[in-house]
């Protein structure tokens, strides 16, 4: 396991909640390979975002993080100081936060929101220097140089997404992190979107995690796909074994949920609510909803187990396929 | 009941607002029992004697009992403050309902009226009023007068809550559930509104009572009312500061403090049960 | 794009001009006497040097404001003199025109008013901004209490406050005036530390009173703003704690500010009025009250017209100014 570039073990994220504690990230283990894909799938409020600032130390209060460990190449990340940590955002670990239509700032022209990240990151270069650097980074992503003296506003959604892009792969980063980077666009700029995204991270050699809703545009774009349920990974698997023999009863769900492969399916159909967070089922927290739950599924809480390939499922009734 | 005083105890704010103001009201109410109000009039009582038994607040130089002056003029000025803020909320809420509802030419003018009107320093006008009219001004008249300016603020701020409500689907949803116009004002977004109209009630009547205050101070007063401003109008007419006369100053100056600040926490307080967001920050 | 707007904005200045001149007008008929007609009367009948001036005022005013003239001829009249700025003689300072006096008065209200909006502005802006900030001293959490009760009261009150204690008791600072009796005025040094010292409590009683309303809406906006898909972005990026601070929070948190500060201004002006009153400082205020104090018809109108056109200039500049401050502006329905 020391070739994985990002290894993340038991991360564990409450927030303070006046009914009680909401354990939005419960114990999340997993690891990402050089120029490995990812994607995290799971219902709105399953904790995905919360996960992606958690690998970034970027809880606010009233969250925290109670603990786990985060290894960039190795290094552990909870130890380091916050000035070090802030120099390993974007430098490391580039986030492209949910919400892109909204992540640059209205009033900067996109080329300085661009300089900044880099200034702040101790990169000096004379100005025609950096300029042409902007403008080979906006070309890098698809985008006209001269976008660099527009403001936000006069963008469209592709073209402000695009320009996120640019920001995070603007230092090289070793992992980059997108989070719903496409849920506002178009079926047909997601899809350009999410090329475009796919070809830098080649180009860079950099691990990607995608966190999104869509299975079927993400499918087509990761190599492995994680399940999050309640907080909890509840299954990590290459993206054709999960599709062909999904083994937690959560994500055949939402697998047999999705209309077909080639249309935006949301995760409706799974019969039951969501859990609320803050006060989950005993054992499995998916039980109260899954028609094969047994007696164990209400007692004993199911960890992680190899489901053979290089599947593993958080699941009490599911068999490892040889 | 015990849910709003329990309620009350955990929003600071209001509690001290709320406190601040109970505590003028008993001023009032118990020295209204045991002081002879008829000493508020000029020439009653011995001219500028400090502090004593007899008159624990001191008398002035027109020969009034301050303590009297204090427990008349209080609630006159309160007076002046509620018609003129209760006046302006709720023609303002008239008018920021009929903007809200029928949008377009209605909704630009009003907001025209109230934005140009807000640019104008209220004050001025107020005064261009007071003077044209003067005479002999009665408390109501006066109340009047500060009314007049006094729906302009709540008219924009009550507009544009209504507008974040309606944009939230309060509106059409009731609309589509076949209530009419008024209907829908009073059974959807009055209880959502509530407190936010009691918010600017509350700030309203600080401004009333500002304004107020102040065209007293400058001499536009009802004269021969003994409210707070026109004994602060009085001090500085017999330069009361410069002579000594510290008990002449010091119990209107320390009251209106009072006033305002009861009334400013209580508006914070009502903000904060109008915006949750508000609480944890606070 | 930018033209449009600066020409809408123009129009409601004009608009904002022709409210003051009606108000003018119109309202001193609400009596339904001629309070202007009275007073003139009154004193030309006291006789004395002015009384010729003043029989000609009266005719001249019975000429072009006469009650046989239809309302709506006299209404002409009044707004081509004010167009022209023409705002006649004081009456109790006859022969005097009103426009002197103004233009006495006015530099002391003006930099009085500039000074004091603009430093308690910016105290109280950047104030609110760190209180929003996790990473500010905590010093700063115990300084706001006392600033929130002082911005719930008048100024002048406050004004009367210091007065007391710097001027009277500690006799620190002067108590009254704009410069002591008898300095010369001129650039010079000495006249200068004078209009200093004697500006100071004016000062004081304006600013200390409105720092804490500004921290206040700042900091609200700024945890509005905090909470921005932008910001969390900016930490993402990991910029240093200053820069997200300064160009992504303050920078969008200032924008709103910025709009109450220009309708903050009419508030503003009134409470410096009686500041001005409290502290005999030699501007409009002042020059106010000793026309309601004399009855002065003209000088009164004279002033309120003039301050609402000047505030009505200042909303323009601060207006047209905007657009530099937020890019998306010109785009958007103004
Ligand atoms: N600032 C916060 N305060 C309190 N609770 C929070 C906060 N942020 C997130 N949570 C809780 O953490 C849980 C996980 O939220 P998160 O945003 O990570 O979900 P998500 O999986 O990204 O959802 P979505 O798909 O809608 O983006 C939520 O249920 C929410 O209740
Ligand atoms: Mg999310």
């Amino acid at each position: 396991m020391s070739e994985a570039v990002l290894e993340v073990r038991d991360l564990r994220v409450s927030f303070a909640h006046p009914l009680g504690l909401v354990r939005a990230v419960d114990g999340v283990s997993f690891s990402l390979a050089p120029g490995e894909r990812l994607g995290l799938a799971g219902e709105s409020g399953c904790g995905k975002s919360t996960m992606a600032l958690a690998i970034l130390r970027m809880i606010r209060p009233p969250g925290r993080i109670d603990g786990g460990s985060v290894r960039l190449d190795g290094v552990e990340l909870s130890v380091l100081n916050e000035e070090a940590m802030r120099r390993l955002r974007l430098a490391g670990i580039a986030l492209v936060p949910q919400g892109s239509m909204n992540s640059l700032n209205p009033v900067m022209r996109i080329g300085a929101q661009i300089e900044d990240a880099l200034a702040d990151h101790g990169v000096s270069l004379s100005r025609t220097a950096l300029a042409e650097r902007i403008a080979d980074l906006l070309e890098t992503v698809g985008l006209r140089a001269g976008v660099a003296a527009s403001y936000p506003h006069q963008l469209s959604g592709g073209m402000k997404q695009r320009a996120c892009i640019a920001i995070a792969i603007c230092l090289r980063p070793r992992v980059i992190i997108a989070d719903e980077p496409t849920s506002a666009l178009d079926v047909v700029v997601q899809r350009q979107v999410m090329e475009t995204l796919a070809r830098v991270q080649r180009d860079l050699g950099a691990a990607v995690i995608l966190v999104g809703h869509d299975m079927g545009l993400m499918a087509q774009f990761v190599d492995r796909l994680g399940i999050m349920y309640a907080g909890r990974l509840v299954e990590v698997a290459p993206v054709g074994q999960m599709v062909t023999v999904p083994r937690h009863p959560y994500t055949r769900a939402l697998i047999s949920s999705l209309p077909s492969l080639e249309h935006r399916g949301g995760l409706q159909g799974i019969p039951g609510l969501a859990p609320l967070l803050r006060d989950l089922p005993s054992g499995c927290a998916f039980h109260p909803r899954c028609s094969l739950a047994g007696e164990r599924c209400r007692i004993e809480t199911p960890a992680l187990r190899p489901m053979g390939g290089n599947a593993v499922a958080a699941c009490h009734l599911a068999e490892p396929v040889a | 009941m015990r849910g709003v005083f329990s309620y009350i105890g955990r929003n600071r704010s209001l509690l001290v607002g709320t406190l601040l103001l109970t505590a003028l009201a008993l001023f009032v109410g118990i020295g209204t029992l045991f002081v002879d109000t008829e000493n508020a009039r000029s020439l009653s009582v011995p001219v500028l004697q400090a502090p004593s038994w007899d008159y624990p607040f001191g008398t002035d130089r027109t020969g009034r009992d301050l303590l009297a002056v204090m427990i008349v003029g209080t609630p006159l000025t309160l007076r002046i403050g509620f018609i003129a803020g209760i006046l302006g909320v709720g023609i303002g809420a008239v008018l920021a309902f009929t903007a809200a509802f029928y949008r377009g030419m209605t909704d630009t003018l009003i907001r025209s009226i109230a934005d140009i009107g807000l640019t104008v320093p209220s004050l001025l006008v107020l005064i261009l009023i007071a003077v044209s009219i003067r005479g002999s001004l009665t408390v109501n008249e006066m109340a009047l007068i500060v009314a007049s300016l006094a729906w302009l603020n709540p008219t924009r701020t009550i507009r544009s809550q209504v507008l974040t409500l309606r944009e939230r689907g309060y509106v059409e949803l009731a609309a589509m559930s076949g209530m009419g116009g008024p209907e829908i004002i009073f059974r959807e977004l009055m209880p959502n509104l509530m407190p936010y109209m009691a918010a600017t009630l509350v700030s309203s009547v600080s401004s009333a009572i500002l304004a107020s205050i102040g065209l007293e101070v400058l001499g536009l007063g009802p004269m021969d009312a003994p409210t707070l401003g026109m004994t602060l109008y009085w001090v500085n007419f017999y330069a009361a500061m410069i002579n000594g006369w510290w008990w002449w100053w010091v119990p209107p100056i320390v009251i209106i403090v009072i006033v305002f600040l009861g009334l400013f926490f209580v508006t914070i307080g009502l903000d904060e049960i109008a915006n949750p967001r508000l609480r944890k920050s606070a | 794009m930018q033209a449009v707007y600066v020409i809408k904005r123009f129009g409601v200045f004009l608009l904002i001009v022709w409210v003051a001149a009606t108000l003018n007008f119109f309202l001193p008929k609400l009596s339904g006497q001629d309070p202007v007609r009275t007073k003139l009367l009154q004193e030309a009948a006291i006789g004395g040097n002015v009384q010729v001036g003043m029989e000609q005022m009266v005719k001249e005013y019975d000429k072009r404001f006469g009650l046989d003239r239809p309302l709506l001829a006299q209404y002409g009249s009044y707004l081509y003199d004010v167009g022209h700025f023409d705002l006649n003689y004081s009456i109790s300072s006859y022969p005097r025109t009103v426009k002197e006096l103004i233009a006495e008065a006015l530099p002391w209200t003006v930099g009085l008013l500039a000074t004091t909006t603009l430093l308690s502005f910016a105290i109280g802006t950047l104030l609110g901004a760190l209180l929003a900030w996790p990473r500010a001293p905590a010093w700063m959490r115990y300084l706001m209490p006392p600033l929130w009760a002082l911005h719930a009261i008048p100024f002048f009150l406050f004004g009367l406050i210091l007065v007391y204690v710097f001027a009277f008791k500690l006799q620190l600072l002067p108590m009254f005036g704009g410069y002591s009796p008898g300095a010369s005025p001129g650039l010079t040094w000495d006249f200068i530390s004078d209009v200093a010292a004697h500006s100071i409590l004016p000062a004081l009683s304006i600013i200390l009173v409105s720092i804490g309303g500004w921290a206040l809406a700042m900091r609200g906006m700024m945890v509005t703003t905090m909470g921005e898909d932008y910001v969390v972005f900016a930490e993402a990026k990991g910029l240093r704690a200053g820069t997200v601070f300064m160009r992504y929070c303050v920078r969008n948190a200032i924008l709103p500010q910025t709009t109450a500060l220009v309708l903050a201004l009419g508030q503003i002006l009134s409470g410096a009025v009686l500041v001005e009153v409290i502290f005999g400082f030699p501007g409009i205020g002042a020059l106010l009250f000793h026309a309601i104090q004399e009855n002065d018809q003209f000088l009164i109108q004279g002033i309120v017209f003039t301050v609402i056109a000047a505030l009505g200039l200042a909303t323009f500049l601060l207006d047209i100014a905007y657009p530099l401050l937020d890019p998306r502006i010109s785009y958007r329905r103004t």
